[in-house]
């Protein structure tokens, strides 16, 4: 039984819930104070952080397997490049 | 070595028989022989075209095909090259045959999924095939540049969804052979003892797996303008046409490397059996088949010099461009330095995987020139580019379809092919090749055009030079793929090892039978180990 | 023939098939970063005209709808087949109430003449047609995958309920609870990106 070693209790998963659903009251609350270009990146890390209790928790990736962990990872800097390069052309037209 | 019924013989499932057998099949073997069959149908089907094109060109003005129809043909010649030739052959055919008898597997592992990726094959080709019809096939070329795309009234909406359904085929080939390589290797093969080609397709998938995503939305995207008319790409609406350069190319890019590094793989096999002497730098092949999946994704805007993105986005690509060469010429020594002192033997294959090797590093060098952003200015969208990527697309990845399939017909047919004739056609596919191509080098120096249907009168010459050549290469495929299925009318029959080899498939029978291994397979500490070959080929040959 | 070695590949293929979902949006957030870099200020006004309530109404339907997929597995694992199906249910009837929600969002919009090709948009400033363009590219194909999400998850309601689904035996439904958790991970983002431009 591979899930054994890695069954999420109710409690844990409630827990997740909840810190989730506070960042996301955070994430609301922090677009109505008005810093500027840092809004988006305080938005995007709110954001990642949640993504990352969805993975790590609800998803189970670390019993997964380390090819997985990594090859996510791999799939999230890809993405990043595509859309850090882009802006070599972008944002210096 | 005991005989055991062929896969031929023995169906998987087993309930299924006579078409069905193969319709219905989950047998690795079967469906790469499916693959096969389809794969050889376009490859033809796109040569006539090509054909076709050249025939237009080797005469000034409008001979044979008006300008409509010559955009038309381009397109169709290189959609089907691209997504049911080039992009599908080497991982579809060999791949599916020979991948889990590599790792010592009995299958990939997802069966149905692998069944499933041919079935989309065929409906993304029919597709295809659908949108010739009524308002005629598209008449953008396979890139789909928008805004053309979005305003051409043929059936770009069809041609288009046809990739779509054809990338969801590779993308679940990618995702069959990754998972493949990480659970069915056998229990005494570690990574660093799976043979090169298996490593080629591992690194293939990949890009096959990250890099399809990309063109999929984005091709929905312009079925998406058509349709809805959103502006996404439309400066009048605030969108940006290049930015669609910029996502078509973000696929299309590392889609080259899809093309080439299975391609790469089969010349690894090839070289060590026919100089009877271990590659020369394992870990580098390795290496710089990840490297080049890597760094191949850094590059796209390569493609995009004179579209009208940043200078500092122009110097950056450049620069990461000529990077990306490095992996790659890594591969050519190491094949140089294993046939260097190597008792060589010259086969069919053999003779194919030198001339890719020529061929592909003349396709690599000019490369190199379209990289370097100054030069790219004077041959962007000239005859230069498109003898570029046929020498590195048809000379690389071509000739090592036409090698792999010298060297693997035996094993998978049982039959042996007539050298002379294969030697014949090799000389006259490759002399050929070269009268057609390089012309097209100068004419692109002097400034003829891409994808126009006539030129300049100083251009006549070449583009009849050209033409001649076309008729030798495509005279000598003919021969080549008759001299292959004449070997069945041949009684030759092929034993288990006829070239002296050291990877798995040459210790089961020709053809192998249905689980591919009768007894557990004995894996070798490493795989290139070539003492004794001739001694073991023989004794596999006489059935020990 | 042979039963594979090792059943673990079927949640390595899963992920694998993510991945590819990821870089499928990812794309079209390469689009979303040109234009708000280019175009900020408009996108602030098109996320004003967005209603943040249908937002944040969606965000809580979809993390609680995890939560209960997550449930579900752990339910499985325990044999609590009545709570696995509960759970289940629960999430399908958040995927409804989302798509729910949806329709009536962008029937509001539609209604007030915002939609891909309006006279509204073409009249418009052009980036602002930019920022609704992409906002109904995105929901909708994200939409698409909440039903393929769905319908993965009645499949695996219908397994457990006729106990194809146990705990030695759970790799369809993780496999289908991944799914759904990476169409509510897009959605993570997609929120603060098109509702809470600021």
């Amino acid at each position: 039984m591979e899930q054994a070693s890695h069954i999420f209790s109710y409690k844990t998963l409630g827990l997740v819930l909840g810190a989730l659903l506070i960042l996301t009251g955070v994430t609301v609350g922090a677009s109505y104070i008005d810093l500027g270009w840092i809004n988006v990146w305080i938005a995007l890390v709110i954001a990642s952080t949640k993504a990352s209790l969805v993975l790590v928790v609800f998803m189970h990736m670390k019993s997964a397997g380390k090819s997985v962990v990594v090859s996510f990872l791999s799939t999230v800097f890809f993405l990043a490049v595509m859309i850090g390069f882009i802006f070599w052309d972008v944002a210096f037209r | 070595m005991e005989t055991a019924a062929s896969f031929y013989e023995t169906p998987e499932p087993a309930r299924f028989t006579g078409v069905w057998s193969w319709l219905l099949t989950l047998d690795h073997k079967r469906i790469g022989l499916m693959y096969l069959y389809a794969v050889l149908f376009w490859f033809l089907l796109a040569v006539l075209l090509g054909g076709l094109l050249r025939l237009e060109l080797m005469f000034p003005g409008e001979t044979v095909l008006s300008s409509q129809l010559y955009n038309s043909a381009f397109t169709l010649h290189g959609v089907i090259m691209i997504f049911l030739f080039i992009i599908p052959a080497l991982p579809a055919v060999f791949g599916n045959f020979f991948l889990p008898i590599h790792i010592g597997a009995h299958d990939v592992y997802f069966p149905k999924l692998n069944l499933l990726s041919w079935y989309l094959y065929m409906a993304g080709g029919a597709i295809a095939v659908f949108s010739l019809f009524s308002d005629g096939f598209a008449d953008t070329g396979w890139t789909f540049y928008v805004p053309f795309s979005i305003s051409t009234n043929t059936n770009v909406s069809t041609t288009v969804f046809a990739a779509f359904v054809l990338g969801f085929s590779s993308m679940l080939t990618g995702l069959n052979f990754i998972t493949t390589v990480h659970k069915m290797r056998d229990r005494a093969m570690g990574w660093l003892q799976i043979p090169l080609f298996t490593w080629s397709l591992y690194a293939t998938a990949w890009v096959q797996l990250l890099a399809t995503p990309v063109v999929t939305i984005t091709l929905v995207l312009v079925m998406i303008e058509r349709f809805f008319n959103v502006g996404l790409f439309d400066p009048a609406r605030g969108g940006d046409p290049v930015l669609y350069q910029h996502l078509f190319w973000m696929y299309s890019h590392p889609a080259v490397y899809i093309m080439i590094l299975p391609g790469m793989g089969v010349i690894s096999e090839i070289i060590p059996v026919f100089a009877r002497k271990s590659i020369f730098g394992y870990k580098a092949i390795v290496g710089s088949s990840l490297a080049i999946a890597i760094a191949g994704s850094l590059v796209w805007a390569h493609h995009m010099y004179t579209s009208g993105m940043s200078d500092t986005a122009v110097f950056v690509f450049s620069l990461l461009t000529f990077v990306v060469a490095i992996p790659s010429a890594i591969k050519v020594f190491s094949w140089v330095a294993t046939l260097y002192k190597g008792a060589i033997l010259m086969t069919p294959p053999l003779f194919f995987s030198l001339c890719f090797i020529y061929l592909f590093s003349v396709g690599g060098l000019t490369g190199l020139v379209l990289g370097a952003a100054g030069a790219n200015i004077h041959v962007h969208d000239t005859h230069f580019v498109v003898a570029h990527f046929h020498f590195t697309m048809f000379g690389g990845t071509g000739f090592a379809f036409f090698a792999a399939l010298h060297y693997w017909w035996p094993k998978m047919f049982g039959r042996m092919y007539d050298f002379k004739k294969a030697y014949i056609a090799a000389i006259l596919v490759t002399g050929g090749f070269m009268f057609h191509y390089v012309p097209m080098f100068i004419l692109g120096l002097q400034g003829m055009p891409r994808r126009y249907y006539d030129y300049l009168p100083q251009f006549a010459a070449g583009n009849f030079f050209a033409g001649f050549g076309a008729l030798f290469m495509i005279f000598g495929i003919g021969l080549m793929v008759a001299n292959l299925v004449a070997s069945f009318a041949r009684q030759r029959t092929a034993g288990p090892d006829p070239w002296g080899g050291v990877t798995l498939e040459w210790t089961i029978p020709s053809p192998p039978p249905v689980h591919n291994f009768v007894h557990p397979p004995e894996i070798m500490a490493y795989p290139y180990d070539f003492s004794g070959v001739t001694d073991r080929s023989e004794q596999r040959q006489k059935g020990e | 023939m042979p039963g594979k070695p090792d059943q673990t590949g079927n949640k390595l293929g899963m992920w694998l098939f993510l991945y590819t979902e990821i870089i499928l949006f990812g794309a079209l957030f390469v689009l979303y970063a040109v234009y708000f870099s280019w175009y900020t200020q408009d996108f602030i006004l098109g996320a004003k005209v967005l209603d943040l309530g249908f937002g944040v109404i969606n965000t809580i339907i979809l993390l609680v709808s995890s939560f209960l997929v997550a449930a579900s597995i752990t339910a499985v694992q325990k044999n609590q087949r009545n709570i696995a199906l509960a759970a289940l249910a629960g999430a399908l009837v958040c995927g409804a109430v989302f798509l729910v929600n949806k329709y009536f969002e962008w029937g509001h919009k539609i209604e007030t003449g915002i939609y891909p090709g309006s006279e509204k948009l073409l009249d418009g400033p052009a980036p602002q047609n930019l920022f609704f363009g992409l906002y109904y590219v995105v929901t909708g194909l994200h939409g698409i995958h909440i039903v393929i999400g769905m319908v993965l998850l009645a499949v695996s309601f219908g397994l457990v309920f006729c106990r194809k689904i146990t705990a030695a035996n759970d790799a369809v439904l993780d496999n289908c609870g991944l799914y759904w958790h990476l169409v509510d991970l897009i959605w993570i983002f997609i929120f603060p990106l098109f509702y809470l431009v600021v």
